[in-house]
């Protein structure tokens, strides 16, 4: 999810003040871009999702989703926001690869990183180490991050999506917003991702929950506690919430409308230290 | 009812579908023991509000209707009672801001009299514009009130100039900062040379002199580099902080270096609260104005840049007198004629124009074993132990050297330059984004460049962050003969003693008889 590309001029706005500006050149040729990659690839709605700076060039990101907006996502990247190509889901080997790599995208998606992993080889008295080197293409790197922001800094208000009875999850059409109350709650925004933490808890803990609303992991248990950081701005008629794992995830919503968006704009790469900073 | 007559049979089976559709309605009439509500009337609110909004398919919202059927029951019906509610944080934060924009004082005639060409404000609208070329930047609504918060900074103080440096984010607040520069002579606040600290030392020394003298703790403290002075080095400019537009401005204190160098050795988020402590290992000297400060220092001094011509060194000045051959002073070249964007997108047509600070945290170094005339006592102790090696004095790039200069990291540039628009290259300005610190960013067109700072105040690194370990246990006392045990003699090295003190003592008898009979005294008092 991201902002819609419907209204993209007015939701970029509100995540101004999070440092996130597009310039009107941007703003003008995603418009027109993302509509004709909507039909191109006929998207149900495709949503603009940030950008990822490189050292070179930069990659802005969309994702196009299907009927299921849980499930059937796309990502599609681009270097002008004009022309889009198509993202290859990444795959278990890839994540593996992304927890070694280091260094900061470079703009060219063809480009390898190395990635070092160390193993002791022979025994006793003959012990070394040695290096397996192992190659990541950016593109595929570009997305395994991609994944994981979606999975870790992705969120969406309560009830601002629910479970339909075919297993298909819609936009709620009558979702009206959160209060202003419910909005200081960290336990009203959910993780946009198939729910881990609530499978683990005990089913009489389910039973409480309204099963077409609460079908998502909520980010209060998130670990290390504190790594979300909620503010409000304009006193409290929008809400930001950034997250401090993922620098440069910032989601808005204004409290009592149904207007929310998520966006990404930043180094693509984890923040690490991030026990060391609460 | 109808009035018609039926058959014996009809009417039963009449009365039974009847009496089925009562116990059916009696049902759906039972209220629920939990809201009070049934489905009856539930059904019926349901349907009437399908057929008043008539929603385009409506099979597929019915439940989220009759959700909210029942969210929308439950109407506090105290509201009547109530009679002034709170008012919301967004207006109370509307009326301060309403401040900003309410000129005080006015009148008509004295608007002819300010002389508004000399003000140092910069035009932080059209800043802004330029930044959003570059896809940097605050917002607008935002940027202007930022402004006319540095306007009430500028009404209330005499300022030379005065700049908009950046927004840092904290995790329950944000700073906007400012960067400012007294006129001379003007700021009040100037702070005073610490001369306490010298007194304390005195003091302590006099008091260990009787007695016994107890070992005394061979540790000395290294020696802090003292602050820079107030209007030079990292201590330039002052930063004035608020947490919101029309917010109060709160100063920040000048940095030390000790502050920079903690600063450089943790990695922590602001919290947006200025008098919150920063627990951090090592152990930061300062709560988080002086972290924030700090931090604000180090990004300057990394990240600030202007296109190369724009400033130059004085020639005129006492330049050459300096021992350490570095300049630390220039002016603008009002000889500039600027550089056509194409060029900027080159970094080297960059240079820095704030001093690096060095390692030991000042921008000019200071040698730590120049000491002679503070502490007579202790500079008398320091003659009779070793002097440790004259430290090399540290040394780094100069002012105004291009980025093409800086440290790579890890092999990539530690800038990356790029046009704002790539189709209408004739009105496009260049910007510089800084890879060492996220969130620097400069833009360049033709004679005007301006730099800003958004974002969380952290530098990036490639590795992981490694903690400064624990310094090794110290030793508690000087080893000396007079504290160090010796092992007892055995009694075999006893004997062997007193063999060696007869033989000795036969070259002189007196003496020997003397110790004989010692010895033999010795010996009885031993038996």
């Amino acid at each position: 999810m991201g902002i819609e590309s419907n209204r993209l001029l007015v939701d970029i706005e509100n995540l101004a003040f999070s440092g996130v500006v597009l310039s009107i050149e941007q703003r003008a040729a995603l418009q027109t871009s993302l509509t004709i990659t909507r039909e191109q690839y006929k998207f149900s709605k495709i949503y603009f999702w940030g950008k990822i700076l490189g050292t070179k060039d930069d990659y802005f990101v969309a994702v196009g989703v299907g009927e299921n907006e849980l499930k059937n996502r796309r990502f599609l990247y681009s270097h002008d926001c004009i022309r889009w190509k198509l993202l290859n889901p990444p795959n278990e080997e890839h994540f593996n690869k992304l927890k070694i790599v280091k260094g900061r995208f470079t703009g060219d998606p063809s480009h390898e990183f190395e990635c070092k992993t160390y193993r002791l080889v022979g025994e006793g008295e003959e012990e070394h180490l040695e290096e397996d080197i192992t190659l990541l293409k950016e593109e595929d790197r570009l997305a395994a991050v991609i994944k994981s922001i979606e999975s870790e800094a992705l969120v969406v208000p309560r009830s601002a999506f629910i479970l339909q009875p075919t297993g298909q999850v819609v936009r709620n059409r009558l979702f009206e917003g959160l209060s202003v109350n419910e909005a200081a709650k960290f336990g009203n925004y959910f993780h946009f991702r198939d729910a881990i933490l609530l499978e683990q808890k005990s089913p009489l803990f389910r039973a409480d929950l309204d099963k077409a609303v609460d079908f998502l992991d909520p980010i209060n248990e998130d670990q290390p506690e504190g790594c979300w950081s909620l503010q409000f701005e304009r006193g409290s008629a929008l809400a930001l919430l950034k997250s401090l794992k993922w620098p440069g995830a910032s989601f808005f919503h204004v409290p009592e409308t149904s207007s929310f968006g998520f966006s990404y704009f930043g180094v693509g790469e984890e923040n690490k230290d991030i026990p060391f900073m609460l | 009812y109808s009035t018609r007559a039926y058959s014996v049979q009809e009417m039963s089976e009449n009365t039974e579908i009847e009496q089925k559709f009562q116990d059916a309605k009696a049902y759906l009439l039972q209220s629920s023991t939990k809201s009070g509500d049934n489905v009856y009337d539930h059904l019926a609110k349901v349907l009437t509000r399908l057929l008043t909004e008539r929603p385009t398919d409506a099979v597929d919202v019915l439940e989220d209707i009759s959700r909210l059927e029942k969210k929308e029951k439950f109407v506090s019906k105290t509201d009547t009672i109530i009679d002034k509610p709170e008012k919301s944080t967004e207006t109370k934060l509307a009326e301060i801001q309403r401040g900003l924009y309410i000129r005080e004082g006015e009148e008509e005639e004295n608007i002819g009299d300010m002389d508004e060409s000399e003000t140092p404000l910069p035009n932080l609208l059209e800043l802004s514009y330029y930044f959003e070329q570059a896809g940097v930047g605050i917002g607008r609504e935002e940027t202007y009130r930022i402004w006319l918060a540095l306007k009430q900074l500028v009404e209330k103080y005499a300022l030379e100039s005065i700049r908009f440096w950046g927004k840092v984010f904290g995790i329950e607040q944000n700073y906007y900062v400012a960067e400012l520069k007294f006129q001379e002579g003007k700021d009040e606040e100037e702070p005073e040379e610490e001369e306490e600290a010298e007194e304390a030392e005195k003091e302590e020394s006099e008091e260990n002199e009787e007695e016994d003298p107890v070992p005394k703790s061979t540790f000395k403290a290294p020696a802090q580099a003292p602050k820079e002075l107030y209007g030079t080095g990292s201590n330039k400019y002052v930063y004035y902080v608020c947490n919101a537009p029309g917010k109060p401005w709160t100063r920040l204190p000048n940095v030390t270096p000790s502050q920079i160098s903690g600063a450089r050795k943790i990695r922590k988020y602001l919290t947006g609260r200025l008098d919150a402590p920063v627990v951090s290992y090592p152990p930061f000297p300062g709560n988080e104005a002086s972290y924030l400060r700090a931090q604000i220092a180090r990004i300057s001094a990394g990240t600030h840049i202007s296109p190369i011509g724009y400033y130059k060194f004085d020639e005129e000045g006492e330049a050459e007198g300096e021992e350490d051959g570095g300049r630390d002073s220039f002016i603008q070249n009002e000889e500039f004629e600027g550089l056509p964007s194409r060029e900027l997108i080159d970094t080297a047509n960059w240079v820095h124009h704030v001093l690096h600070i060095l390692p030991q945290g000042r921008t000019k170094w200071w040698n730590p074993s120049q000491k002679g005339d503070d502490d007579p006592e202790i500079g008398e102790e320091e003659e009779e132990k070793e002097e440790p090696d004259m430290p090399e004095p540290e040394v780094g790039p100069q002012l105004l050297t291009p980025l093409t200069e800086d440290f790579e990291i890890d092999g990539q540039p530690a800038w990356t330059a790029r046009s704002s628009s790539n189709l209408v290259t004739q009105f496009a300005c260049a910007y510089v984004r800084s890879n060492l610190w996220p969130g620097a960013f400069a833009f360049g067109t033709e004679k005007k460049f301006e730099n800003i700072y958004v974002g969380w105040g952290q530098k990036y690194s490639v590795d992981n962050l490694n903690p400064v370990l624990p310094p090794l246990p110290q030793s508690e006392y000087v080893s000396g003969p007079e504290i160090t045990e010796t092992e007892d003699p055995t009694v075999l090295q006893e004997e062997a003693l007193k063999k060696a003190q007869e033989t000795s003592g036969d070259g002189e008898e007196e003496q020997s008889d003397e110790d004989k009979v010692e010895a033999d005294e010795d010996e009885d008092d031993e038996d």
